[in-house]
């Protein structure tokens, strides 16, 4: 039986998460018992310490607040729009509300059985998941939409798209073919190209392609004068075309080119002349492809023999990265990817310097990648964050060989200059007197840090302790490492400091009416996405990491993947934040590329509602993990 | 006179739709059971259109319940061209149809003794009624309410006549399935909620006001 009001309902719901990734069946059911509740201004539909009710909420239209009394003050804790959800306390523990929910606007409400979500949780996991983290701290959505539709993304679309372009890869063709038939003249085929633009025009005859025109016969014989424009198609037409299957291969393709020395091949229902048309492939479409595949980038890196195409190289990868994020591929693929280009990069333009110089390096040395670069969490092309470390030598020895180093670092950090990755504003990089010592030095260096950590020093930490070596000796940066932690284990206070560091940057509450934004300076009225929300996750990532002595990982997901292994109790929370981070991560980068910068300021008026809802989301994951780092450095007590 | 020609056995259905009206329950907004309806119709004229569709939603303790709500497509032997492009219902359709006598079977059952509620009702019980009365049934004994009329209530205006798109422009609701019956009883929910809040905060409303019309000096 039809039920109109009900498709409305699942309608809307489809479009937030849980309800996003239920089966159609379980959301109808779920849709064909809403109730839907009116709710005037300042009413309320629950009040704190109130008995649960056998529903829950979501939010169709107007704004619902809810309020924490807490001796006489009353608090408000967040502000739940459309499709927010809300009262969900009885769905995972049957006592009390914690919170009042009093409309800030009239709202109209749907109201969903308890038991019937139950029902579905017990048999998806990824709701329960969902649930449990929307519960911890009243609602939000750590999973959000993205803009077209990949939901709950990461790991599934991967399995969806070709991750890896390679020649396997299904050759990517076009689909409408520019077509005309044998009864054109060459000159209304030539006039047809022209406003399509496009180099090629298939003759058809029943949807069957039976020749084809291309640039190259219009050069050759029509503007040399051989055969005049006003001639049917079919005297200069290449005939019979080649066809193949749409399943075709790139690498096929290209053999295919080459047998026939062609540069268009037509796609055809079943591969043959005799079936209907569906596209046309040509070695151009073969070309941008390979433009954007990275082995083919890396491979074009290890022949470089200069700067310029190390810019070119860049510059192409910046390319594939909106590519990637169009295409919505998973986010630590991406970052992968991306970082092997550019730790590729930085190291041609090691070799390149090395070779620029009059003598090979006295020592063994290391250059280490430092903050963003060091995590392998750097997309878009931002500062470069760097470092050298040489081998002990004689204190004869010193001047000599820190003066050739730093030569060498200056030739590299100028090569990356050019590259595109700007100068470190604040000096962080090898070419720096202070960041191109010698190994003991660093040792040093790192146990004053560690032992007397001013402010300074604490930020000191959070840049240099992300490291990774892009270039040079191994055994160097795991001695230093070994010190490092050494010195952390002598000096375990440091990790209160480190502790603190990590909670000066509260996530924004109330993020839809008052979003904490900049207050004064060049990005005012603006929301700083980097330190507001990717820092405290990378923050708190490392921290733990370094509290539970996993020392080898420097990546903010996989440190929290470590953690979610090292604690099962707080795998949830952990998982919250890689989900969130991931979802961080892909913003900033779209934020990038859509404005041509770092990403890392957001106008709020920009952004759409699932935008905001999407950024609202992940805020929750860094206020529990805050409070954990706060419970467990006991970070209210040392009074600082 | 003429009900004693009328059938004096009522099939069992109807019956029980008669005897439930027996009960006298206390009456109180809250309590009572309401059943927002609207009806797509070949045309204006209640004696010879014919309804097309009959959609239905209930407000129980002054929430909207999905799960108790009615959607039904009637056969058409009366086809009305003119009509079709405001509700969309062609002749033969995808849509599962029934016949008159089971839709009014189907309607009555999910009715029972509930409050009707529509926008202009008068017209949408009128059509109700015709198809009653060519069955040789009673009139609907349900008692009902028109939102238009308890818009003006609220407003106290006298003549004017007030659209349902009018309204939900006024009340802020978003027009969803226009011209389906159960879009439009759904909007009309809506509606009723909201303008019953409105009178609310205008002063103390009893159920009695409901049904006062806009002559009554009850509210005014």
């Amino acid at each position: 039986m039809k039920n109109t009001i009900a498709e409305r309902i699942f309608d809307f719901l489809k479009n937030f998460p849980p309800f996003n990734i239920l089966e159609k069946e379980q959301l109808f059911k779920i849709a064909t018992h809403v109730k839907v509740h009116y709710i005037e201004q300042d009413k309320s539909v629950f009040t704190q310490n109130e008995n649960p009710h056998n529903e829950f909420y979501i939010v169709k239209d107007g704004a619902i607040g809810l309020y924490r009394t807490m001796d006489n003050d009353n608090i408000l804790v967040d502000i739940c729009d459309e499709g927010d959800l809300f009262g969900l306390r009885p769905i995972i523990q049957n006592n009390q509300y914690l919170m009042s929910a009093v409309a800030n606007e009239e709202s109209i409400l749907y109201a969903i059985s308890v038991e019937l979500l139950k029902e579905i949780i017990d048999s998806n996991e990824k709701v329960k998941k969902f649930i449990v983290a929307s519960f911890s701290t009243n609602i939000k959505t750590p999973y959000a939409k993205t803009n077209n539709g990949q939901l709950f993304a990461n790991e599934d679309v991967l399995n969806k798209n070709n991750a890896g372009i390679s020649d396997v890869q299904t050759a990517q063709y076009s689909k409408n073919p520019i077509t005309c038939t044998k009864a054109y003249t060459i000159q209304q085929a030539a006039e047809v190209m022209s406003v399509k633009r496009v180099g090629s025009i298939l003759i058809t005859e029943n949807n069957k392609p039976i020749g084809i025109i291309t640039d190259k016969d219009l050069r050759l014989k029509i503007a040399t004068g051989l055969i005049s424009i006003k001639e049917k198609v079919t005297t200069i037409m290449s005939s019979p075309v080649i066809t193949c299957h749409k399943k075709i291969t790139v690498a096929e393709a290209q053999i295919n080119m080459l047998k026939h020395k062609i540069t268009h091949l037509c796609i055809t229902e079943d591969g043959t002349p005799n079936s209907n048309l569906k596209g046309i492939l040509s070695e151009h479409d073969i070309v941008v492809l390979h433009g954007n595949n990275p082995s083919v980038l890396i491979k074009e890196l290890k022949r470089a023999k200069n700067v310029d195409t190390l810019k070119y190289i860049r510059e192409k990868t910046s390319k594939l990265l909106s590519g990637y994020m169009e295409q919505n591929i998973p986010i630590r693929f991406v970052s992968n990817i991306i970082s092997e280009i550019n730790e590729a990069i930085t190291i041609k333009a090691i070799k390149l310097s090395i070779e620029e110089m009059e003598t090979e390096p006295p020592v063994k040395f290391t250059w280490l990648a430092l903050g963003s670069q060091g995590r392998k969490e750097q997309l878009l092309i931002t500062d470069q964050d760097n470092a050298l470390v040489f081998e002990n030598v004689n204190p004869k020895d010193y001047d000599f060989t820190k003066n050739y180093f730093l030569q060498l670092a200056k030739k590299i950090t100028n090569k990356l200059h050019i590259i595109g990755f700007e100068n470190c504003p604040a000096d962080m990089m090898g070419s720096n007197p202070r960041w191109c010592i010698s190994l003991n030095q660093w040792k040093e260096q790192f146990n004053t840090w560690i032992t007397k950590p001013t402010e300074e020093a604490i930020m000191m930490c959070t840049i240099f302790f992300d490291y990774s070596l892009v270039y040079g000796n191994v055994e160097l940066v795991d001695e230093m490492s070994e010190s490092i932690f050494e010195s952390i284990d002598n000096y375990e206070i440091f990790l209160n400091f480190l502790g603190r560091n990590a909670l000066r940057n509260p996530p924004p509450l109330g993020f839809f009416r008052q979003f904490l934004v900049e207050h004064d300076g060049e990005h005012k009225d603006q929301f700083d996405l980097k330190s507001r929300a990717l820092m405290p996750l990378i923050d708190a990532a490392r921290l733990l990491t370094l509290s539970v002595n996993h020392k080898n990982k420097n990546n903010t997901i996989e440190r929290f993947k470590e953690m979610a292994k090292a604690e099962p109790q707080n795998k949830y929370l952990y998982e919250m934040c890689i989900d969130s981070f991931k979802i961080l991560l892909r913003f900033r980068t779209n934020q990038g590329l859509k404005n041509n910068n770092s990403g890392r300021y957001v106008d709020l008026n920009n952004l759409s509602k699932s935008e905001k809802l999407k950024l609202k989301g992940c805020f929750k994951p860094i206020k529990d993990i805050q409070e954990l780092i706060s419970v467990r450095f006991k970070l209210n007590q040392i009074g600082m | 006179m003429l009900s004693f020609f009328k059938r004096k056995t009522y099939p069992k259905y109807f019956k029980k739709y008669l005897n439930s009206f027996k009960n006298k329950k206390p009456k109180s907004i809250n309590k009572t059971r309401f059943v927002v309806f609207d009806t797509e119709t070949t045309g204006l004229d209640t004696n010879t259109d014919r309804i097309l569709s009959i959609g239905a939603i209930a407000i129980n303790n002054g929430i909207i319940d999905v799960a108790d709500s009615f959607e039904i497509y009637l056969k058409q032997d009366q086809f009305n061209a003119d009509t079709v492009e405001i509700h969309g219902i062609l002749k033969e359709g995808n849509i599962e149809k029934i016949s008159e006598e089971k839709a009014i079977e189907h309607f009555i059952n999910y009715l029972k003794n509930a409050v009707l509620i529509a926008h202009h009702a008068a017209f949408d019980v009128k059509m109700i009624n015709s198809i009653l009365k060519r069955m040789n049934l009673q009139k609907l004994k349900n008692k009902s309410i028109d939102t238009g009329i308890l818009y003006k209530k609220l407003e106290g205006k006298q003549n004017d006549h007030f659209s349902l798109d009018k309204l939900c422009e006024e009340f802020n609701i978003p027009l969803h399935d226009r011209h389906t019956a159960s879009g439009d009883a759904y909007i009309t929910a809506i509606l009723f909620l909201k303008i019953i809040s409105k009178l609310k905060q205008q002063r103390l409303l009893h159920y009695s006001d409901l049904f006062r019309t806009n002559n009554s000096k009850g509210l005014l």
